[in-house]
């Protein structure tokens, strides 16, 4: 089985994986981050959004030995300890999450989706935001966040 | 959203939620995020076929793969009973329904794509997947039952042997004689064929179960995405596997969304639990999303023909349904329920329609089994009334909204007996309707339909009202209509030595934020700080039991269950207070947290009472028991019935048929509400879900009954760029039955969005004739229905 080498969340990891096996598979089996999710077989939803070198990607459309050598942000990396990312913070000060299994993948997109966009506009997090689906909120209150976390970025 | 000035933790304030932070740290911890030591990994053959017979099964290539622990078939559960029903429905003349048995693997005939024929238990999980690839399976193929009318019409192999022509039951409510002598008197009658779609319910978190069977005790533990751990300890436990509840345990975790389809006993379950025993290691399956499309519940999927019967003033005389229900190929654990007793009885909507009669016929067909889908039943019964009330005001050229008005139960008429068996409690429908009419501007409209007509698109407004029942039910009145189950609600408020307390509620929280909401009534009840409650819930070796979380009914009874608890709390609070400040009980008053001699100021805070309940020193050992633990069972009086009022604005390109949702104005009366933050999300969500159905949902299959829709490839889930933003507005007539007033407001964005947005795009299109257009309005639909008009005027 081939070995991969990667950063994951600031530390240096090494796994044993099968060719076949998906990134999203290494981050939840092998490495026990569980916060990244899987809703779906199609790379349709997003719930598996994390950052490979600082680019959001869908980790279930990725193989792990792709991943070889990248630097990789889950959602567990994203707060600096109990303080939480602008961009999370965002989600819980405007209700941008009900059940919270698309969160992860919906805080990540959003967090690239805005960087650098400190006035991005409602009709942009929308069109910005179509790689994830979300079924609880509506999407309404997700918008406002995105948009309130994109201000607090660029603060 | 700020906070409101009852305090800044109790009822009414829009308190931030207390699940987030683990939520938005990848904290949470969903089923498939536990595992289990020397756990194992199950995965499922499934039918490739709508309807065949399986003839011969081969796994010994299975078994010999590497990995493999087990492999096992129908064959293994053939003395094992089938999954349960929950709900049996008498038909005409007292006719039970037909009950077939639903077996955990197919049973010699597989009944619809997905069918689950044997399960390959492995190492990992690609290991079990390589071997499930190995079973040979020898199928003779049978016609598919699809259509429902056909497959009423009998002919060929039915579903079931016992259903001939592939009828479930036959049923009826209301009135027949009277509806119809109603109709003869009628200055106008109108018309309408309706198709609710079939939705598939497709919560983001995909359903997995975990089976663990420890040999030194003997006793189960079953890990599982639902709605209601100890519903399925009972139906699983009692009816399946013949496992007692005390050495059963269900433990439902963090649950990513429900909205219905983690309400019922799954085969997968079962699987994992008695494959667990079998193979002396812990079981795991997780669903795929594939899977998830052939085997979570679906929903809707009704047939209507409904007729509305006006007097010459435009009064409604009389309202008749015939409706076509399909089942599935089995009966899922409350189908039989959604198209009778939650869908029939709300016929009567928001009017004061003095006959109403319904005939539901439920069909068996080769397709997934349907059942509650979240507002189950309420929706299909309010796109009857207000799509058909809608065609009767283009019909008489009168204006929707006043139509509604003049027909509207009016609020000095409550409590109001319908003609459909339900009592509402109370409502105010002219005010939200009112409210609706100021929110969305109706002043503005025709400007705002003139700047559409100038850049060449359609507008279309539409309103509907809609009514539901919620806060599912008084046992005593569902036990008569064939529920095998009560539906109370338990909680247990225990209070610790040192004042902090512990909610274990039956109410299983997967999305709507229990954790928070009932704090909150904690808190206000008690007046002791939030951050000092904590809420339990999905272990039924913590919670005492539960009925769970659908119909909207956790606040309205779950919470109920709660204050009640917290009720006895304070009695008994009082009387140790009594004691310790040497009053009468009857002169202790309690408010704010403190326990205080009416008149003096002589009190006890509650911490000070918790103290002594658990170190009872001069303490009325002789009448009072140490420990401050108190355990509710709340049955409630009646349902709930929340109501609204929505508006939808619609542009259409004419040349596309791309339909553009422009506004949406909702006005709920959810009576009185804990955190209006929470409630506007849950309306947010329903709208999107009701609007997915109108515009772009539809589950397809074709007419050998292989399922067209079966990834997001093909199944079109609402996006963020699908919907706008929307404006929502509350107003509050408080429920008369419960004591926090409640109403449940979990459905209705689902029940009301449906109508409003067809509502819109049918005033949209009215200029080309068209009066009606079916769900989803895709701009494929559209567009054929303005170029049909078109040609029908040549």
């Amino acid at each position: 089985m081939p070995t991969v080498n990667l950063t994951v969340n600031g530390k240096a990891v090494s796994a044993n994986v099968e060719s076949r096996t998906l990134l999203v598979n290494l981050l939840r089996e092998n490495l026990a981050l569980t916060g990244t999710h899987v809703g779906c077989d199609t790379s349709q939803c997003g719930a598996c959004v994390v950052h490979v070198d600082g680019q959001s990607v869908k980790a279930c459309t990725m193989l792990a030995v792709q991943a070889d050598g990248a630097k990789v942000t889950t959602i567990e990396g994203l707060a600096n300890g109990d303080t939480l990312h602008p961009m999370q913070e965002a989600f819980r000060d405007n209700h941008g999450l009900q059940c919270g299994f698309c969160t992860p993948g919906m805080v990540m997109s959003a967090v690239c989706l805005v960087k650098d966009r400190p006035n991005i506009t409602e009709h942009e997090v929308r069109e910005g935001l179509e790689g994830n689906i979300c079924r609880c909120t509506g999407y309404h209150n997700i918008v406002q966040a995105v948009l309130a976390g994109a201000k607090a970025m660029g603060r | 959203m700020a906070p409101n000035d009852v305090g800044s933790t109790g009822i009414g304030a829009a308190v931030r939620r207390r699940e987030d932070f683990r939520f938005l740290t990848g904290r949470g911890t969903y089923t498939d995020d536990i595992n289990r030591p020397n756990q194992t990994h199950a995965v499922l053959l499934r039918s490739p076929h709508a309807h065949a017979e399986i003839v011969a099964i081969d796994a010994k290539a299975a078994k010999a793969s590497p990995g493999v622990v087990a492999v096992f078939t129908g064959e293994d559960f053939k003395a094992i009973n089938g999954l349960p029903c929950g709900w049996l429905v008498h038909g005409k003349n007292n006719t039970p329904m037909v009950e077939p048995k639903h077996p955990i693997l197919a049973d010699g005939r597989v009944r619809h794509v997905g069918d689950p024929v044997a399960v390959v238990i492995a190492e990992t999980k690609d290991q079990a997947r390589d071997a499930a690839e190995k079973i040979a399976v020898t199928y003779k193929e049978l016609p598919a039952i699809v259509d429902m009318k056909a497959a009423l019409k009998g002919g060929g192999t039915p579903v079931h042997d016992a259903a001939a022509t592939n009828l479930c039951f036959d049923w009826e409510l209301g009135d027949k004689a009277a509806t119809d002598a109603a109709f003869a008197k009628a200055a106008h009658v109108t018309k309408l064929d309706l198709v609710n779609n079939r939705l598939v319910p497709n919560a983001m978190e995909p359903r997995a179960a975990i089976g663990d069977f420890d040999r030194a005790t003997g006793e189960y533990t079953l890990y599982t995405t639902s709605q209601n751990p100890h519903v399925i300890r009972l139906l699983m436990g009692a009816f399946v596997l013949g496992i007692p509840e005390h050495k059963l345990r269900v433990v439902a975790p963090d649950v990513g969304g429900g909205f219905g389809s983690k309400i019922y006993h799954y085969a997968e379950e079962a699987i994992v639990t008695w494959a667990a025993k079998q193979v002396g290691r812990p079981v795991k399956w997780t669903s795929e999303r594939s899977e998830a499309f052939m085997s979570d519940a679906h929903g809707r999927d009704h047939v209507t023909h409904v007729e509305l019967a006006l007097d010459k003033d435009g009064k409604f005389l009389g309202m008749r349904c015939e409706t076509l229900a399909n089942m599935g190929a089995y009966l899922s654990t409350f189908a039989p329920c959604i198209p009778t007793y939650l869908h029939g009885t709300l016929l009567a909507g928001n009017y004061a329609t003095p006959a109403i009669y319904t005939n539901v016929k439920a069909v068996f067909t080769n397709t997934v089994p349907v059942d509650a889908y979240r507002g189950a039943g309420r929706p299909e019964a309010t796109f009857q009334i207000e799509r058909l009330i809608d065609k009767a005001a283009r019909e008489l050229k009168t204006d929707p909204a006043e139509l509604r008005r003049k027909n509207y139960i009016k609020p000095d008429q409550f409590p109001y007996q319908t003609p459909v068996a339900l009592v509402y409690d109370i409502g105010n429908y002219d005010a939200t309707l009112d409210q609706v009419l100021k929110l969305s501007d109706a002043a503005g409209y025709a400007q705002r339909k003139a700047a559409s007509k100038a850049k060449g698109k359609l507008r279309g407004r539409g309103i509907a009202s809609y009514i539901e029942a919620c806060g599912i039910a008084p046992s005593n009145v569902v036990g008569s209509l064939g529920a095998r189950a009560g539906l109370y609600e338990a909680a247990t408020v225990r209070v610790n030595p040192t004042g902090n307390v512990v909610v274990f509620t039956g109410s299983h929280s997967h999305g709507q934020g229990h954790e928070t909401t009932f704090a909150q009534v904690v808190s206000d009840m008690l007046g002791i700080p939030m951050e000092q409650v904590e809420i339990s819930h999905g272990d039924t070796n913590r919670v005492p039991f539960g009925m769970g979380t659908y119909g909207s009914r956790s606040l309205a009874v779950g919470g109920t269950a709660i204050v009640k608890s917290l009720e006895k709390i304070i009695a008994k609070s009082k009387k140790i207070a009594a004691h310790m400040l040497e009053a009468a009980e009857a002169d202790i008053e309690f408010k704010d947290g403190k326990f205080t001699v009416a008149g003096t100021d002589k009190s006890k805070t509650f911490g000070e009472i918790a103290l002594a309940a658990y170190v009872p020193h001069k303490y009325p050992l002789e009448t009072v028991e140490p420990g401050l633990d108190e355990t509710s069972f709340y049955d409630p009086k009646n349902f709930t019935f929340p109501a609204g009022c929505y508006v939808c604005e619609v542009e259409i390109d004419p040349e596309t048929g791309v339909v553009e949702v422009q506004s949406f104005s909702a006005a709920d009366d959810f009576g009185r509400i804990v955190n209006p933050m929470i409630v506007e999300g849950q309306v947010h969500g329903g709208l999107v879900q009701g609007i997915g159905q109108a515009l772009l949902e539809t589950c397809v299959y074709d007419k050998d009954g292989q399922l067209q829709t079966g990834s997001y490839m093909d199944y079109t889930m609402p996006r963020a760029g699908d919907v706008p933003s929307f404006k929502v507005a509350h107003s509050v007539t408080a429920c008369t039955h419960n004591p926090l007033g409640v109403k449940g407001c979990g459905e209705a964005g689902a029940i009301g969005a449906p109508p409003t947005v067809i509502n819109a795009i049918v005033d949209a299109l009215s200029e080309y004739g068209v009066t009606h257009i079916d769900m989803p309005a895709t701009p494929n639909r559209i567009w054929k229905a303005i170029q049909d008009a078109k040609a029908a005027r040549h």
